[in-house]
């Protein structure tokens, strides 16, 4: 016999095995479910989410070193590179003191990819590898950077480092290679599985909130509460390119 | 107006020193290659470009080249589109020039790109917003339209339309040296470039080096195959070339004068003019001094500016400035560190603060090098193969009408 | 007249060059066993069959990791099907001229073909072609493509107790 409502269900059910994207639970009947161990199909990105940083200067400074190392140790740089040499060697977030000469005050902050809303280095790319994701985060796609290095020249933060030498023992999710451009990636990898990048988390796992990330578009995240009860900076904010980079205390 | 009764010929070319010319740009061409595989094999690492200074010696010779291509053309612009008579016998010539400078600059700005076996990416997937897909299409053009311009002015049934041709041609090349000026004007990022002022200082700098070249060139050229060249033509080639020089100066003060006005721009304007070592050393010195106010004196001065070899000195000197004020532009402009914090004395592992050490590599020279030699080559075989040269530039055959003065 | 014969003559040379390059490739005899070493790709680590039939993969292997790629960079549509790091997951070997036989990489497997046919590719410039424990996670498919077959039957299965 044929129940009305089972029909719809099972109907339902079809449709989702059919489109392709295979949940991660198939509920076959109440109570009774396959787990499959495929992934969804998740994205594209859309311009609903805004991601950002919001950063306290006033951390300690030796906070930003973990960072850095995280860095590396996640996205697969700053080891290996064969002439060790700091002017040719890459450094995608970087740890910068800042002093006054006049008072002596002093303070650091990690600076990486400011992943701007305006990016000049979109603008300057002549193929269009340098590309600002919807969701904010800007990166360079290598299959066709031509290494031409204009976007470093463009770029307001000296943030993007060209890579000199061979690479070897790249990270699965982060292709490197010789003669292309590089820079943080926002570990875009990380935050399509809902992950945090990794230098926030190995800072957060201190305990510490001298990073957050999130959505600065999602009034309820813990970064654009933030950012609407401070009033945060954003380094070079009078060029216009709207970075997604926030930070307090410079 | 009367008929072009020049005659053209085509050199003999079979002297053991054209030969050995032919020989010597040869092995430097072959040189730059070595140097461009040696670069792609081991990564940029080999060269003095880091991440701070990205572009470097090679690209000081390629803008040059590239700039001197598009003023190269001034002589066949003058005579097509401004009517100036004189100059029309070195038309073909000029428009052959300035393609082959333009091809030897783009041939080292094309090698030493970091993923050069991708050009065809390049020249096929465009971001219109990039002056550099512009300028793709720009050099590319101007190829185009000056190869039918040269066509048009040999082919005796054109020659009635090679006057738009050269009025298109004209414009197309100041659309270009616009475009190559806004390289850097457009960056907002450096506070050596984002000016509006870069755009006619190149269109200026171009006049005057292409035209330094040229009359290096038809000196050489008219001096070696034995043909005889008129202090006509010749003065009158010199009274251009320093109204140019006097113009790109123009522009140069007047970038460095507002600079100076305002309080924002005293960090970098102090590096170039006083503080920045070899920069300053090169600005003052070569682009100023040997560039510019020397040439000048020397091509007014009636004891040297009515010899021959006094006006090729100037124009060699010109050059000399021309690459020391795109050496100044370019790697002095990435040399200066990148204000993030204005006020504030900044240091971190990736030189923030410090002024960026640069220093030109071998292989980085040779390739630039390979660049002019290929710029030569391509001269050089033209004007032997093709009817570019005059028979004669003497002052009776430049104008039978003129009575010869200085 | 002298320009009517060199036309001719040019044109026979022409036709004549076009005859050869032609008539050769029609003509040509099967490459001996012995004279250049035919392809042989190692056999996967693991699974019994690709993403697709072989002979659609080998034919249309480079259009879908293309197409795919821009979909998850540009785009960041992540989890489909035809990701490099799951090609590496399955057909990854070791071989004793690759580090010694530690490493599992794609070299094996890839290079025997490209290197037959002599199409060089960029890939593995930038992307690492070495086995990294945790790589399968970066995929869609799951290590063992039995489930595809299972969820095939699983959907008859639900459209035949539907229409009960």
């Amino acid at each position: 016999m044929t129940d009305k409502s089972m029909t719809k269900v099972d109907t339902s059910r079809r449709n989702i095995l059919k489109g392709g994207a295979a949940a991660a639970v198939i509920t076959l009947a109440p109570g009774v479910t396959l787990r499959t161990v495929e992934a969804a199909v998740t994205g594209p990105a859309t311009n609903a989410k805004r991601w950002g940083m919001l950063i306290d200067a006033n951390a300690p400074s030796d906070v930003w070193d973990i960072a850095v190392e995280a860095c590396k140790a996640e996205q697969g740089w700053g080891k290996d590179e064969a002439h060790a040499n700091p002017a040719t060697d890459p450094q995608w977030i970087r740890k910068v003191n800042i002093k006054d000469p006049k008072t002596g005050a002093k303070a650091s902050l990690p600076v990486m990819c400011q992943h701007c809303a305006n990016p000049p280095c979109v603008d300057v790319c002549p193929t269009g590898a340098s590309m600002k994701r919807a969701d904010g985060i800007v990166l360079v796609d290598k299959h066709i950077c031509i290494g031409c290095r204009y976007c470093m020249m463009a770029c307001p933060y000296s943030c993007r480092s060209f890579v000199h030498e061979d690479v070897h023992g790249q990270r699965p999710h982060m292709p490197r290679g010789k003669g292309t451009v590089e820079a943080c990636t926002l570990c875009v990898h990380r935050v399509d599985k809902g992950q945090q990048p990794a230098c926030v988390e190995a800072i957060s796992k201190m305990g510490s909130d001298a990073m957050i990330f999130g959505d600065l578009n999602d009034p309820k995240s813990e970064i654009a509460q933030a950012v609407s009860k401070y009033v945060t900076q954003r380094i070079r904010s009078d060029l216009g390119v709207e970075p997604g980079i926030h930070y307090r205390g410079i | 107006m009367a008929a072009d009764t020049t005659v053209y010929k085509e050199i003999d070319g079979k002297g053991g020193d054209y030969f050995s010319l032919v020989g010597w740009l040869g092995l430097m061409i072959a040189a730059g290659l070595a140097s461009v595989y040696y670069m792609e094999h081991h990564g940029h690492v080999v060269t003095g470009m880091t991440n701070a200074v990205v572009w470097g010696t090679p690209h000081v010779f390629a803008v040059f080249l590239i700039v001197a291509a598009s003023g190269a053309l001034n002589i066949a612009s003058i005579s097509s589109v401004f009517g100036k008579y004189h100059y029309k016998p070195l038309a073909r010539l000029s428009a052959v020039t300035a393609i082959a400078l333009l091809a030897g600059g783009l041939m080292v700005l094309v090698l030493d790109l970091g993923r050069p076996d991708r050009l065809i990416v390049a020249m096929t997937k465009y971001n219109f917003k990039s002056i550099f897909a512009w300028n793709i299409y720009l050099y590319t053009g101007f190829f185009v339209i000056v190869v039918a311009y040269l066509w048009m002015m040999m082919e005796r049934r054109m020659v009635p339309h090679s006057k738009k041709a050269g009025l298109l041609a004209f414009v197309w090349r100041l659309a270009l040296t616009t475009g190559t000026g806004s390289i850097f004007g457009f960056l907002v990022a450096r506070p050596g470039y984002d000016a509006a002022i870069m755009a006619p200082m190149f269109i200026a700098m171009s006049f005057s080096f292409g035209l330094a070249f040229f009359i290096i060139l038809v000196s050489v050229t008219y001096r070696a195959s034995g043909r005889p060249l008129g202090d006509l033509i010749l003065f009158k080639m010199r009274n251009l070339l320093g109204i140019f020089i006097a113009a790109a100066l123009y522009f140069t003060v007047a970038q460095h004068l507002t600079n100076l006005y305002a309080a924002e721009h005293t960090g970098i304007e102090a590096f170039i003019l006083m503080d920045g070592g070899i920069y300053t050393f090169l600005f003052w010195v070569v682009q100023i001094g040997l560039g510019s106010l020397f040439p000048l004196a020397l091509l007014f001065n009636p004891a040297t500016g009515r010899r021959c070899q006094g006006i090729i000195v100037a124009s060699l000197l010109v050059i000399i400035g021309g690459l020391a004020q795109m050496y100044v532009i370019i790697i002095g402009g990435q040399a200066f560190p990148m204000p993030m914090f204005p006020g504030m004395e900044v240091s971190s592992s990736f030189f923030d603060g410090v002024v960026h050490s640069y220093a030109p590599s071998l292989p980085e020279v040779v390739l630039g090098l390979s660049g002019v030699a290929t710029t030569l080559l391509i001269i050089a075989v033209a004007i032997k193969y093709l009817p570019l040269l005059p028979t004669s530039l003497s002052d009776a055959k430049v104008d039978p009408h003129h009575a010869p003065k200085d | 007249m002298r320009s009517t014969s060199r036309i001719l003559s040019l044109t026979i040379l022409g036709f004549a060059i076009l005859a050869f390059t032609i008539g050769s490739s029609i003509f040509a005899a099967p490459a001996k066993a012995g004279e250049v070493p035919v392809p042989s790709p190692a056999k996967a680590f693991k699974g019994e069959q690709c993403l697709e039939p072989t002979d659609v993969m080998r034919r249309n292997h480079m259009d879908f990791l293309q197409h795919q790629r821009d979909e998850t960079l540009r785009e960041g549509i992540r989890g489909q099907k035809y990701s490099l790091n799951s090609c590496i997951d399955c057909h990854a070997v070791t071989s004793p001229d690759v580090a010694g036989g530690q490493v599992r990489t794609l070299k094996p497997f890839c290079a025997q073909c490209h290197a037959y046919a002599a199409v060089s590719i960029d890939c593995f410039q930038c992307h690492n072609g070495a086995y990294q424990p945790g790589i399968g996670d970066q995929s869609a498919l799951p290590a063992d493509h039995q489930t595809k077959a299972m969820i095939a039957t699983l959907e008859k299965q639900l459209a035949k107790g539907a229409d009960k």
